[in-house]
């Protein structure tokens, strides 16, 4: 075993962008489940966002078009969520999960015309100065932009929840729709919102694995990661920086364990492949001493029948 | 037995109505384990299915179910395919084994294909790709053209396929270099592109500037690109998108020749029981052309092998070999058996790491 | 503009109305699907929901629904007393996975012996390992507050793992000329499930889902137990106060769970599947979440829910391969159906009626 041939700096570097799809899909969850609503549809959007960033870019030539073109096609999907769950006031886990497998199959019928495709790249950004700084430059500042649009969300989400009039409203609904609906807030529109922006968000996330971190476009290319970053809400304990956290954390041991391999380690592989969900779990064990809870109201039907 | 008894009257009624019909269609099924769109092992297939349905036109009808789980689901499609009146069915999968031979009993007047496989019958073929023949040619090309000595290797599962191919490539690569070593990382998944990514990258870091793969996406392809002056092989399909670099060359499944010979052998009513194991000589394999990233003396060299193996003057696996624990395998000048090949489970001499168990 | 109205008690109408519009609101907008795919609607159609139960090789597909339905029903019957106390075990895949796992190392463990009493044993083994892995869950949660959802989801990857390292490793087939799974046991009749009658798909898993149904049927509707869960979920607090202990209702919920699902897979790899192999698991355990809430967690409903769910499995199959229709227009059509069937409950609890003016 020759562990100095695992770099740290590199390492780090990489479990910026392996995290990066996760993180922007738990965090647009994260507005979703603190406006008290459970979409376990987040492979599907992601997915479909994926093929539809894939197709908007390879068409117009430009990564960013694919990207806005994915975070529309997520909210779009989105709508069928909230149309069937606020209006149609259908149970949610079942609709989310009717979600994942409608959006397996469109993005698999749109995507017929583009296996084996190159997309066009995206550039990294030009950081100038900050990328020659010793250590950290390497680290932080070598990466594409999304990778920073991520983080960004983050910092603003956590802001719009605790600074801002809007995001009170928004928990509020989240905690007690009954109460929030009796001072007048518009519970279903508020849900739509947060339910849209959860979908544009697993778009990004899905456009972000076909156009950079894969990329190319294969069917059923997600497999899975909407379901991980399901996970970090939870383990985040619905507040944005620790979905940060978790994200890191998880994309961390993934790529740590492939490093180990690659440095002949002398663990067994599979013990390795499962590393990172026996330590995400561990962490939230010893992490559970805070015991902040799920919104009130999360996965619970609204209708404002009073 | 009422179950036999019926599908049997119903395969009759069918031999009977196809033998009616059998001026016009030829019905050719196949089950594939992915989706058409998985663009590598399913996608080739279903590629082949297509030359085909070119080569005979309006002679043979070809049908396909995509995604098949193994197991259960195996069995009920490739049952409904025979019910479905197929003359001939290939199934893809290793997996699909045991439940192509028990439908295969059931309905013994449709012929089976079964891919990767052991287990034969009277009307059940096996067929399967030497592959191995082409990472001996990619072996070459990585050895030459290293600069820091580190191959990386990604595989999904330790299965003996995978492993023969590993062999195959250290032989050829430390036949040219002496110094070159194998990092070996296994994705333990059969399909998972960003994980793919992943794996190239952290072999990039530690040092690889080659990268040999045995799954299927271009992620390796695409991270390869990024880092500059890392070589790549295409895996399944050509993966000319990423030609003449980092893509060097190719290990492309080339299933089409074999499907359009067993499918005129049904019509010609000459379908018998085989076993094939075919490589780069019969086209089953092909090597993707080498680009001019390549020094034009290295090609040489490499095609040079793969002419020789393509004849059978040179087998990838000759003596003197021993295996990793320094035990000796095969004498000076021996050919490894194809019993030996199939189910390998040992890493040659001087690779390092054991294989996951 | 409309109102609605929440009903005073469901519609007995609408209870079994809704499913039949929401089936046909599907065969309308699929068919438009297929139309655009250049595939004939009506054939296709036919195809799905009529083929599987009268067309001319129904004698196979009708057993095979059971085959197909079996597990889903047994693993969903399981999740929906949990679901109803508001414990959300969504890892029955992982569980699902170590009950087979379970069941075949016994099985493998005394291959080729041939004993009667192997097959109960194996049964028990299942119905353990699966309320193992479920409890992990569930004794984290009572004792640390760990959030179930996350645990049992992780614990689904890490079976997963497990599985294929049992069928590359320990539990591989030493005939097998060294290619990954484990022998088939079908092959060994002391462990084999097989059918009970010939050509009926009848085998132990289908008996087993159909008495779970009936014992969940008689608990809920019966049982204190049963009263005690659905007020766990509806109003914990109240429950407590009625003498209903959390730390029980969770443990009792994620292990029956567990166990059901313990036991489809191992009737599943003792039966249809046959060997340990790395893609064992199809996703029956997550297919089953659907199926407890599209039953609305009522036994009677799961069991319909579950056969419906088969059916259009295996009626997708036979488009696929007879019209060419590719397998994503299959989900898509699956993922309407589910769509609409949800949508339509809204006609079951709820009257629509024209709002009068001033209620806009």
């Amino acid at each position: 075993m020759d562990l100095s041939s695992i770099n740290p700096i590199l390492l780090l570097a990489s479990l910026m962008v392996a995290a990066t799809p996760v993180l922007f899909a738990a965090l647009g969850e994260l507005i979703v489940e603190r406006a008290g609503v459970l979409n376990l549809g987040v492979e599907g959007m992601m997915i479909t966002g994926a093929v539809a960033g894939f197709i908007v870019a390879v068409e117009t030539g430009s990564p960013t078009m694919g990207f806005i073109g994915a975070a529309v096609a997520g909210a779009l999907l989105s709508m069928l969520f909230a149309l069937l769950t606020q209006v149609f006031l259908a149970n949610q886990v079942a609709s989310g999960l009717a979600l994942t497998l409608f959006g397996l199959g469109l993005s698999a019928l749109l995507g017929q015309g583009y296996v084996g495709v190159k997309p066009p790249s995206t550039p990294k950004l030009d950081l100038g100065m900050l990328t020659d700084l010793p250590v950290i430059g390497r680290i932080l500042f070598v990466h594409d932009a999304m990778v920073y649009v991520g983080l960004l969300l983050a910092v603003a989400i956590w802001f719009f929840l605790a600074r801002t009039r809007a995001g009170l409203i928004l928990r509020a609904v989240g905690e007690n729709h009954d109460a929030a609906h009796a001072l007048g807030y518009k519970v279903v529109r508020i849900r739509f919102a947060a339910i849209a922006f959860g979908g544009a968000c697993a778009g990004l996330g899905g456009a972000y694995l076909s156009l950079v971190r894969v990329p190319q476009w294969t069917e059923g290319m997600t497999a899975g990661i909407g379901w991980i970053s399901l996970a970090l809400v939870v383990f985040a304990s619905w507040k944005p920086g620790r979905v940060v956290m978790g994200a890191y954390l998880f994309g961390g041991v993934n790529v740590l364990q492939l490093n180990l391999q690659a440095a002949g380690a002398a663990i067994p592989v599979e013990y390795l492949a499962m590393s990172p969900y026996l330590i995400t779990i561990i962490v939230l064990v010893i992490m559970s001493a805070d015991r902040s809870r799920a919104p009130a109201s999360l996965g619970r039907p609204f209708h404002a029948s009073h | 037995m009422k179950l036999m008894q019926h599908l049997a009257t119903a395969a009759l009624a069918l031999g009977v109505a196809t033998g009616a019909m059998a001026a016009d269609k030829t019905k050719v099924g196949f089950i594939y384990v992915g989706p058409i769109g998985d663009g590598g092992w399913t996608h080739e297939h279903n590629t082949a299915r297509l030359a085909v349905e070119e080569h005979f036109g309006d002679q043979v009808e070809t049908t396909f179910v995509e995604s098949v789980p193994e197991g259960a689901d195996a069995e009920r499609a490739i049952t409904q395919m025979a019910l479905g009146g197929a003359d001939l069915i290939f199934t893809t999968s290793f997996g699909y084994m045991d439940p192509t031979i028990n439908v295969a009993a059931k309905f013994p007047n449709v012929k089976f294909e079964h891919a990767t496989g052991y287990k034969r019958a009277d009307n059940v073929s096996t067929y399967s790709a030497r592959f191995y023949e082409g990472r001996a040619v990619e072996g070459l090309l990585a050895g030459k053209m290293t600069k820091s000595n580190i191959i990386g290797y990604i595989g999904s599962f330790p299965i003996p396929e995978v492993i023969r191919g590993i062999n195959s490539a250290y032989i050829q690569a430390k036949k040219v270099n002496p110094d070159v070593q194998f990092k070996i990382v296994w994705a333990y998944t059969w399909f998972d592109p960003a994980k793919e990514a992943d794996a190239a990258k952290v072999l990039i870091e530690q040092g690889a500037d080659v990268i040999l793969q045995h799954t299927d996406s271009t992620a390796p392809q695409a991270a390869a690109q990024e880092k500059g002056n890392v070589f790549t092989f295409g895996q399944a399909s050509d993966m000319i998108e990423y030609a003449p670099a980092p893509r060097i060359s190719s290990i492309i499944d080339n299933w089409g020749p074999y499907y359009i010979e067993r499918t005129q052998a049904i019509i010609d009513g000459t379908w018998t029981s085989t076993d094939t194991w075919a490589g780069i000589g019969a086209g089953m394999v092909g090597i993707g052309e080498i680009t001019d990233a390549v020094p034009a003396d290295v090609k040489e060299a490499a095609l040079a092998l793969k002419d020789s193996i393509a004849s059978g003057a040179y087998h990838p696996f000759t003596g003197p070999l021993n295996k990793q624990d320094g035990s000796a395998w095969l004498a000076e000048g021996e050919t490894a058996d194809d019993g030996t090949l199939a189910g390998m489970n040992f890493y040659v001499e001087g690779i390092e790491g054991s294989i996951p168990q | 503009m409309f109102k609605i109205e929440k009903r005073p008690t469901p519609s007995a109408k609408w209870n079994w109305g809704a499913p039949i519009v929401a089936v046909v609101l599907t065969m309308i907008f699929g068919g438009a699907l297929f139309a655009v795919l250049n595939v004939n609607p009506f054939l296709a159609i036919e195809k799905i929901f009529y083929e599987p139960l009268f067309g001319e090789y129904s004698f196979y597909y009708r057993p095979q629904l059971l085959v197909k339905a079996g597990p889903l029903i047994l693993i969903a019957i399981g999740l929906s007393l949990g679901f109803r106390a508001g414990i959300w075990n969504i890892g029955a895949e992982g569980q699902y996975i170590i009950g087979a796992l379970c069941a075949a190392g016994l099985a493998l463990a005394v291959y080729p012996m041939e004993l009667p009493i192997l097959f109960p044993l194996m049964v028990i083994a299942g119905a353990i390992g699966g309320a193992l892995w479920g409890l992990i869950p569930a004794f984290l949660k009572t004792r640390f507050g760990t959030n179930e959802i996350l645990v049992s989801l992780m614990l689904v990857y890490v079976a997963e793992q497990l599985l294929a390292s049992m069928a590359l490793g320990l539990m591989k087939n030493p005939e097998g000329m060294g290619f990954p799974g484990s022998r088939n046991l079908q092959q060994y009749p002391s462990a084999n499930n097989a059918e009970l009658i010939a050509g009926t798909g009848m085998h132990w898993g289908v008996v087993a889902a159909l008495i779970s149904v009936i014992f969940a049927y008689v608990v809920l509707s019966r049982h204190m137990f049963g009263f005690h869960l659905r007020m766990s979920g509806l109003a914990p607090r109240a429950a407590k106060f009625a003498g209903v202990n959390p730390t029980r209702m969770v443990l009792i919920c994620m292990g029956i769970s567990g166990a059901l699902a313990g036991m489809a897979g191992m009737f599943e790899i003792s039966g249809p599947a046959g060997q340990v192999s790395i893609d064992f698991n199809v996703g029956y355990g997550f297919t089953a979440i659907i199926v407890a809430f599209l039953g609305r967690l009522n036994p009677v409903g799961i069991l319909l829910a579950g056969l419906l769910m088969a059916l259009t499995y295996i009626g997708g199959e036979i488009t696929q391969s007879q019209m060419g229709l590719p397998l994503a227009a299959i989900q898509v059509f699956q993922g309407m159906l589910l769509f609409f069937l949800l949508a339509m409950d809204l006609l079951t609890n709820y009257r629509i009626r024209p709002a009068a003016k001033e209620a806009v």
